[in-house]
């Protein structure tokens, strides 16, 4: 398939079928009502079901339905809608069930506003719902890794049977871009023994649950899937690093915030300044080793963000002391410029900030 | 030009509808002293013709939009001067509409009295989008808008292009398309919507005829 042109709500609807999802459930909500709106269209089409829930936590509960009946299953919303879902992402997470939701982050807390975000990264890092469990989270910067990163969800989520995050903002969700659908590498994925779609009466039933009543059990279980969390970590990092040997200032950025900061990096180049990034593409698992490769130039990391500092906890991790770290954010829905980065940038290279 | 007084723009969501319409007023500055647009979008949230309210305000072209005032409202309400806007019989104006019939919804409220005036309804095709990348999906969508809206578009938009990365190729591919969507409708081309890079290299006369030349306003520089 040639190059078109879609917005990053569309883009996701359509790289789910793709990757051969059969069921959505969600509820509208700006700024990811056109993944439902896409949805409702094209997933009939592929011969599978869209269902407008009566609301958010209907919607997740759903996915856990389908999901535990072995199909590729997602939901999709934005930040409000998705703090309605936690409850039942950490049931999935404790039933061990492979699905995928897709948050469209706008402002908050609370309503907020429907404007541009990415305040969700405690929630999607952190776990927002109850208990120790973690799901893998892909920060994608573009249309283009939209489509490649859902339908690299759905095959993540089935390899360690659990729920897969797409942590984009609102920006992403809205902006046009061209794309183009790429067949993915092919993943062994182990078969899906597990699941509640009958018996024939020839094995005992499987049972999907997240009740463990004896503590010795529940513990068990907890250490169980806590091995899925090191893989995870070992294996599933992803970011892309750039300039960082000979930097005199580096930046740290996820999202469509990267992208801004890249622009300013070309300005402050022309004056002069080297500058190097890392953009965590997974925010979990978080790439804290790729800061090793910071050079001795350096003179300070300047984590960018549209929240009011999420993530200088993990770049603070990763940079382990030997660098101050300074922060450059805006809340709420307002959009950072190149210039007010740039500034930054300048005062860190030459030691005024 | 030859366009009427009054210039309705409609398209497929996402076909470059609002970057036009605020190109063409722009345009329309230059040789009408009273011209007005007006943002009829209650479909999208972002990237609206309202967000450029101090750009058009300095080159001296009104703009009209929800009666709510504030950009990141996503609610349909509009406010009353809208009917002077499409009424007034000196004034230049557009209407930058939303996009799909669900975005054209909101013309049928004027349609009555639209038709009393002396109006264009442009539909705006952008062949490197899924759903109107072939004659049918284009005629589908174009025929919704106008059963939607009741109004009859007069004139087509090829507007097929790549963003930033538009080729010459893209165009062309644009232009047969319309051009054939043309020939099912009798609707003719009215505008080939290009970026001014680009521009600059088109050589096929067809499209030379009818080239308008436009900047990406509502493009961010760091967007592709």
């Amino acid at each position: 398939m040639s190059k078109v042109l879609m917005k990053g709500n569309e883009a996701v609807g359509a790289a789910a079928i793709e990757a051969g999802c059969k069921f959505f459930f969600g509820y509208p909500i700006t700024p990811s009502s056109e993944i439902p709106e896409y949805m409702s269209k094209a997933l009939p089409e592929a011969g599978g079901v869209f269902l407008q829930a009566e609301s958010e936590i209907a919607a997740i509960n759903m996915v856990y339905g389908a999901a535990g009946a072995g199909a590729r299953a997602m939901t999709a919303s934005s930040s409000p809608g998705i703090s309605l879902k936690q409850e039942g992402i950490t049931y999935a997470a404790g039933a061990e069930l492979p699905c995928v939701i897709v948050n469209m982050m706008r402002g908050g807390p609370g309503l907020g506003s429907i404007q541009p975000s990415q305040s969700d990264y405690f929630q999607s890092t952190r776990g927002g719902g109850n208990g120790d469990y973690r799901t893998l989270c892909y920060a994608p910067a573009s249309v283009q890794e939209i489509v490649d990163y859902v339908m690299l969800a759905f095959d993540k989520a089935d390899y360690y049977r659990n729920p897969v995050l797409i942590c984009a903002d609102g920006m992403i969700g809205q902006m046009m871009e061209a794309v183009e659908f790429k067949e993915p590498a092919h993943i062994d994925l182990p078969p899906k023994d597990w699941t509640t779609i009958g018996t024939a009466e020839k094995r005992k039933p499987n049972i999907i649950n997240s009740l463990y009543l004896e503590a010795e059990v529940l513990q068990d279980h907890n250490r169980d899937i806590d091995k899925k969390y090191k893989l995870m970590e070992e294996n599933e990092v992803l970011y892309e690093a750039y300039g960082l040997e000979d930097a005199d200032v580096v930046l740290v950025s996820f999202g469509t915030t990267s992208r801004i900061v890249k622009t300013a990096m070309k300005q402050a180049e022309k004056k002069g300044i080297k500058t190097g990034i890392i953009r965590p593409i997974t925010i979990w698992p978080f790439p804290y080793d790729v800061f090793k490769n910071i050079g001795n130039k350096a003179k300070g990391v300047l984590t960018v963000e549209m929240n009011l500092g999420q993530m200088i906890d993990d770049v603070k991790i990763g940079v382990s002391g030997k660098l101050p770290v300074y922060f450059n954010g805006t809340q709420g829905g307002v959009v950072p410029t190149p210039a007010s980065i740039l500034e930054d940038i300048e005062k860190i290279a030459g030691g005024t900030k | 030009m030859l366009d009427k007084r009054l210039v309705i723009v409609t398209g497929h969501y996402g076909s470059g509808k609002t970057e036009f319409s605020v190109n063409y007023a722009v345009k329309m500055k230059e040789t009408h002293e009273n011209v007005s647009i007006a943002d009829l979008d209650i479909v999208n949230p972002y990237f609206r013709s309202r967000e450029k309210r101090e750009f058009f305000e300095k080159i001296g072209v009104k703009i009209f939009d929800s009666s709510i005032k504030n950009t990141a409202i996503d609610i349909p309400a509009l406010p009353a001067q809208m009917m002077g806007v499409i009424l007034n019989p000196n004034e230049k104006s557009v209407l930058d509409v939303g996009g799909d019939p669900v975005g054209a919804r909101v013309l049928a409220r004027y349609s009555g009295q639209i038709k009393n005036t002396e109006y264009d309804m442009f539909y705006v095709i952008n062949g490197n989008r899924p759903e109107t990348s072939n004659v049918e999906g284009s005629l589908k969508y174009l025929r919704m808008i106008e059963s939607t809206s009741g109004l009859k578009v007069t004139g087509l938009i090829n507007n097929t292009h790549m963003l930033k990365d538009t080729k010459v190729e893209d165009v062309e591919f644009g232009h047969e398309l319309t051009k054939k969507v043309s020939w099912e409708t009798d609707i003719p081309i009215r505008y080939e919507a290009v970026i001014k890079k680009t521009a600059e290299k088109i050589n096929n006369e067809e499209i030379l005829e009818k080239l308008f030349p436009i900047n990406l306003y509502m493009r961010e520089e760091w967007m592709s």
